[in-house]
């Protein structure tokens, strides 16, 4: 049996295992997929691997008592076997006065996340596209480190009241780190993509090797509060932290952010300047989404953060129901709009300030308000009068995404970035920051 | 568990991203299927026998073999809630050749015969694979064979033993007593594993382990919801290579500190941690704000243990040092010259840290590693000097040493082992001190508790820590609570800020349960011990913000 099903076979195997079911509601989710890795480190490849992933999650419930059972054989005893066990433990389960019941049968929009390109990719393509990266740093005096990743999968699901969705996926990250031999230099790039045609991992690559020759001689500047630019990649990290915490039940029970004094939420409120807008679209060209989220709800396009004003948070079936609103469940994707500048623009138009091109080791400091602690990594330049003038030492921030966007001077163009913390890709754009914090030196390259 | 997730999962609050973030490997089993005993140990040495020999006649000049069954039970409560039981089972076979001086590994959960051979030849073919673009043999340290041998976690009760119902009321209770006493919110879990490795190679050696591993922990918040404030506490509990009993919350295994704090040594009550991280809370609302400056800080053993993990067990592991680790988790700054030279003061002379995977009742301690190499101590940093690294078979003969340090793990069957981290630990000061008499001779300083916000740079230099509760310190005596508390320093300029540490019987372990580390990222679990140390005029930071 293929790894990757088709719709039409999703379906069929998912209604032979709710036709088992004896529970009072009953969900399958089926997931498959093929993932192949290429590590290499001291311009040798040092590691290599894949990994075929199939699954077929059951939960059984009995009133409010749910088990789940998983397992990774699909034959007909094996079906038979899950649904049971399933069930068995939903008899054991104490009752979980969360639970919701299984959805109704859904609409769903969508979105195209499967290409052929990458589905195909074989260990041969992986070491043929890490050639073309090594080539550059095997000479040169560079030391180059880097990662790639594909991989190609479904996901599925069906419930007893015969709501089925399909969502077919592929995706190829590749990162980078290029060191100078004498240990001075260090520079990083990171792309992903849902098509591998669109990955150039020598044009990547060129990237890395200017940023690791560019900061050779790092010059220490004192701590304080600078004007910065942010690269998309070093701004998707603060960006993330903010994202995770938009959710109603935690801003509700008073222990997030969005939390207020008197026990209300900032849900409605003005908190960052008037050009943030924040959406999430499963239908987004550039970064395809499934049209549907874990528990079978359509995943919509929904305005997060509208020129500034909180539009929406996070709720989850139970709390819905719970505050009498609609459910809304966290997104697939988040996209940041941007303006129309280019970073070199936004470089030329700065007097003074610090290019950060990565973060690095990015921790919550303070739920209250979002503060977050990291440093920055593997090129961080001086501009003065329009231009890059020297690279500088690292340094270590102190700032929260929610002060950051507040303080907000220019945005540029929104591009698609591979979160260096998480993995996920989001678009992002490159932003200029006023009183941006750091704290201290560091003396890492 | 990689990373990020366990950023999500220790930074954001358990409650809201706990199903979501935690790593389950393997299927969904029932409680008694986690008692099924392990598989005859003469079949998995027939079984093992098949991966070495099919590997042999393939061209392989070393090959290993770890047919693994993986469990976990992991239990997560919130308020009066049961949110999630998970029992699950991973059983399946991993093989690692050398041909022509290359690595090759497969993994398969066909765990017979012909499926093990067939994965020993897909191994074999990696290995010639990739020996096309190698140009550097594996230079594999020799081990002798150990024949066929056993080794035990030492426990007193099997975790997976006690029935669901008794450890579920146990979180209830911690939950409803945490609530009684203040606590807006309370989620408490318990995480439960065994690993039933059988290890065998070409050297000669089949090894059977049984290992065990539990922690149980919680999150207390307490909320002001007129002033829109709330507070957290940790449970300053520690994951262990221990069973059940470590529930048992032995009078004997408490040692008393000032203000009615009670560190736990190898017993854990988590009621009574749980009812004083309640009031704990309600006086970190009011705490007073930090003021930034320089502090003599007073660190305790679950505070200090996460220190040591990322500014000394991080830098010394030898894999980092060579590079292996540039794309993700970084390098280091305890290079090779500086070890070399024998004169590198990474520490005050009072500095001893010793790698050490033998020592009882930790999360590192088996009776040998992932490629069959018995465990033993090392040291680190002796007198303040670095000495050592962290290595495995294939790297340690760049220290010019023939016998691997016992480092190398893999936390699944499906996972090639590398090296991680042994338990790592700041060895007892000879003096006989306590922390309260410590405190007496601290001016200026502040008292810090268990593990907080933590980040340091990708060479291991700059760090900034936070905790769970901070104590000032004035002329002596503890002058009440504060909050907005970090410290910022450089590794080698606070290790030689060290000034006092306790003596042995205030000692005690951290540990980490879901360590990172590679690409793909694999989990690792280690203990940091320590007694209460201070560290001389280091620079705090008011944490406080207004959005």
């Amino acid at each position: 049996m293929s790894v990757i099903l088709s719709e039409a076979e999703a379906k069929a195997l998912l209604q032979k295992v709710i036709k088992l079911s004896k529970a009072d509601e009953c969900e399958a989710n089926l997931l498959g997929e093929i993932r192949g890795n290429i590590r290499y480190a001291r311009n040798e490849v040092s590691t290599s691997g894949s990994l075929i992933n199939k699954n077929l999650v059951v939960q059984s419930a009995f009133g409010k008592k749910v088990g789940v059972a998983t397992i990774d054989e699909f034959d007909d005893a094996s079906l038979e076997k899950v649904v049971r066990r399933a069930e068995e433990l939903a008899r054991l389960a104490p009752e979980n006065p969360e639970y919701m019941g299984v959805l109704e049968p859904q609409q769903y929009g969508k979105s195209n996340g499967f290409f052929e390109s990458t589905a195909k990719i074989t260990p041969e393509v992986r070491a043929e596209a890490v050639a073309k990266s090594l080539a550059l740093s095997g000479q040169n005096q560079l030391t180059s480190a880097g990662f790639l990743e594909n991989r190609a999968g479904f996901s599925a699901m069906m419930n007893s009241k015969g709501l089925f969705a399909y969502y077919p996926s592929t995706g190829v990250n590749f990162s980078l780190t290029v060191r100078t031999d004498d240990g001075k230099g260090s520079g990083y790039v990171i792309r992903g993509y849902n098509d591998f045609s669109r990955l150039d991992t020598e044009a990547a690559s060129r990237i890395a090797v200017q940023k690791a020759r560019g900061s050779v001689g790092a010059k220490a500047l004192e701590p304080g509060k600078y004007t910065v630019i942010l690269e998309p990649t070093a701004a998707a990290v603060l960006l993330e932290s903010l994202y995770y915490d938009m959710d109603a039940r935690g801003a509700d029970e008073g222990r997030s952010s969005f939390s207020k004094p008197g026990g209300k939420t900032r849900l409605g409120e003005k908190i960052v300047d008037e050009r943030v807008n924040i959406y999430s679209d499963p239908a987004h060209p550039e970064l395809p989404a499934a049209p549907w989220a874990g528990d079978g709800q359509p995943q919509k396009r929904v305005s997060w953060i509208e020129k500034g004003v909180v539009k929406n948070l996070a709720y989850s079936r139970y709390w819905a129901q719970q505050k009498g609103v609609k459910p809304l469940p966290y997104p697939g994707n988040m996209i940041m709009e941007g303006g129309t500048a280019s970073l070199e623009e936004m470089i030329k138009n700065t007097k003074k300030g610090i290019l950060v091109t990565k973060l690095w080791y990015i921790r919550p400091v303070d739920p209250q308000t979002l503060l977050m602690t990291g440093l920055t990594r593997d090129g961080t330049f001086y501009i003065e009068d329009g231009k890059i003038k020297h690279p500088i030492k690292n340094f270590r921030f102190n700032e929260s995404p929610i002060i950051m966007l507040n303080n907000l001077e220019t945005l540029g163009k929104s591009e698609r970035v591979v979160s260096t913390e998480s993995d996920q890709s989001y678009m992002v754009p490159p932003m200029k920051i006023r009183e941006f914090t750091f704290s201290s030196l560091s003396d890492a390259v | 568990m990689k990373r990020r997730d366990f950023i999500q999962w220790s930074g954001m609050g358990v409650g809201a991203i706990l199903g979501s973030s935690i790593p389950v490997i393997g299927r969904a089993v029932t409680p008694e299927e986690l008692l099924e005993p392990a598989a005859d140990r003469a079949l998995k040495k027939r079984l093992a026998d098949v991966a070495l020999n099919a590997a042999r006649a393939k061209g392989a000049t070393y090959s290993d073999v770890r047919i693994g069954r993986y469990l976990q039970q992991f239990l997560f409560t919130r308020e009066k809630n049961v949110q999630n039981i998970t029992n699950a089972e991973s059983y399946g076979v991993g093989i690692r050749v050398i041909v022509n001086g290359t690595w090759g590994f497969a993994a398969t959960s066909d765990v017979t015969p012909d499926g093990i051979a067939r994965c020993a030849e897909t191994a074999v073919a990696i290995a010639k694979a990739n020996s096309r673009i190698q140009t550097e043999p594996v230079n594999l340290a020799p081990q002798k064979g150990v024949g066929e041998v056993v080794w035990n976690t030492p426990i007193q009760k099997n975790a997976f033993q006690v029935p669901v119902q008794e450890k579920i009321d146990l979180l209830l209770n911690v939950n409803s007593q945490a609530m009684q006493n203040g606590a807006a919110f309370v989620t408490s879990n318990l995480f439960q594993v065994n690993e039933q490795k059988y290890f065998a190679s070409t050297d000669g050696s089949y090894i059977d382990q049984d290992i065990h591993r539990i922690w149980p922990t919680f999150t207390v918040t307490v909320i002001d919801k007129a002033a829109g404030k709330f507070k957290t506490r940790d449970a300053l509990s520690s994951p262990m290579g221990m069973g059940y009993e470590y529930m048992d919350g032995l009078a004997s295994e408490k040692i008393p500190g000032p203000n009615g704090l009670v560190g736990y040594r190898n017993s854990y009550d988590m009621v009574e941690d749980a009812i004083l991280a309640a009031k704990q809370s309600k006086e970190k609302v009011t705490a007073k704000s930090v003021e930034a400056g320089k502090y003599d800080l007073v660190l305790d053993p679950n505070h200090l243990g996460l220190t040591i993990h990322e500014s000394v067990g991080h830098p010394t592991e030898l894999d980092r040092v060579l590079g292996y680790e540039a794309n993700y988790a970084g390098t280091s700054f305890a290079t090779l010259d500086k070890w070399r030279s024998k004169s590198f003061n990474y520490g005050s002379p009072l500095v001893n840290i010793v790698a050490d995977k033998t020592q009882p009742h930790t999360l590192g301690c088996v009776g040998y590693d992932d490629e069959g190499v018995p465990c033993k101590q090392w040291d680190i940093i002796k007198n303040g000097i670095l000495v050592n690294y962290q290595a495995t078979r294939d790297q340690v003969g760049i220290l010019g040493e023939k016998e691997s340090h016992g480092c190398c793990y893999a936390d699944d069957w499906s996972s090639v082992q590398f090296q991680r981290m042994p338990n790592v630990s700041l060895l007892p000061g000879k003096e006989k001190l306590n922390v309260n008499d410590m405190i007496k001779g601290v001016e200026k300083g502040i008292y810090i508790i268990g593990r907080g916000s933590y980040s340091i740079d990708q060479q291991r230099y700059n760090f900034q820590f936070g905790g769970q509760l901070f104590y000032e310190i004035k002329n002596g005596q503890i002058a009440g609570m504060l909050d907005d508390v970090a410290y910022q320093s450089n590794t080698q300029e606070f290790w030689n800020s060290c000034a006092q540490i306790c003596d042995k019987d205030d000692y005690r372990t951290f540990g980490s349960f879901f360590d990172g580390k590679g690409q793909p990222s694999q989990v690792s679990a280690v203990s940091h011990g320590s007694s209460t140390t201070r560290f001389n005029g280091v620079n705090v930071i008011n944490t406080g913000r207004k959005i």
